[in-house]
């Protein structure tokens, strides 16, 4: 039911297609961690974990926030559940409205076919 | 008359996309059995508009539809939400209006934060192509929208609106 949009999706399966990125997105689902922590578990340097947060970050997968001088990472899917339920219900409003929109042309249609006549 | 062709084939319904384009856009795509001629009129005549904007389906009453159609033209729409205590509008201006290909407006219910809205349409083989696209300010804006789980038309007042439709789709 829920559908994610294209850019979405190529957004999630780029960070997901690394290792490295998959196992952090694992140790966050246990437990919030720092970019230090994230960078001694998987025994990389700052500047390589910021790079591979800031991938799983703009696909949505995770979010962070800088507490103090530390920078605390947390698991991001609840806010793309929210945003594809976001979605689903604006397509609901549009589906609903072009059902509405498809009566009232057909009725203008049939108006127009009707004063065509008495105009002949 | 006309009775075996009165089920239309399933794919001619629900050609329907909706698409978050970029971080601040969102479009919607259809296709409607009928010229843009047509289609046209039923987004910029009042008495048209008001039949289908606000579908009955979503529990709303349209209170007021006032739409001056032209560049420049304002246009104010006020409805009741059974659980909200006060009507509620949406209000804006037109920025661009050629018949009958393409309509924009602006949304200025959220002050100066609101999305740029533009329909197109396309005459397609008699049909038309409408597209309807949302461009919002900012990355921000649009996922404030999300964020504070108002529809499109970024209202505060509209999580009541929200509320009613979660309850459809939540299957917590």
């Amino acid at each position: 039911m829920v559908q994610y949009t294209g850019a979405h999706l190529d957004a999630s399966f780029a960070a997901l297609s690394d290792a490295t990125r998959r196992g952090v997105l694992e140790q966050l689902g246990r437990a919030d961690a720092s970019i230090t922590d994230l960078a001694e578990k998987f025994r990389m340097t700052l500047t390589g974990m910021k790079k591979h947060v800031g991938v799983l970050e703009q696909a949505g997968l995770v979010t962070t926030e800088k507490i103090g001088r530390v920078r605390n990472c947390k698991l991001g899917l609840r806010r793309l559940e929210e945003e594809a339920m976001w979605i689903e219900r604006y397509r609901q409003l549009w589906e609903a409205r072009f059902d509405e929109l498809d009566k009232v042309v057909e009725g203008s249609k049939r108006k127009e076919r009707v004063d065509g006549r008495r105009k002949k | 008359m006309d009775v075996g062709r009165s089920s239309q084939p399933s794919s001619m319904k629900n050609r329907m996309s909706v698409e978050r384009k970029s971080e601040r856009e969102l479009v919607v795509t259809r296709t409607i059995n009928a010229p843009p001629r047509i289609v046209f009129e039923a987004w910029t005549k009042a008495e048209l508009f008001q039949r289908w904007w606000v579908p009955k389906s979503l529990g709303l009453t349209l209170l007021s539809c006032e739409l001056d159609v032209r560049v420049g033209g304002a246009y104010r729409l006020v409805f009741r939400h059974p659980a909200a205590p006060e009507p509620m509008a949406f209000h804006g201006r037109y920025l661009e209006v050629t018949p009958p290909s393409r309509l924009v407006w602006t949304n200025e219910e959220a002050g100066g934060n609101g999305q740029i809205t533009t329909v197109t349409l396309e005459e397609r083989a008699g049909q038309t192509l409408l597209v309807v696209h949302d461009l919002y300010p900012s990355k921000e804006a649009l996922d404030e929208d999300i964020g504070s789980g108002s529809m499109s038309w970024n209202d505060e007042t509209f999580n009541q609106l929200d509320e009613l439709l979660g309850s459809a789709t939540n299957m917590e």
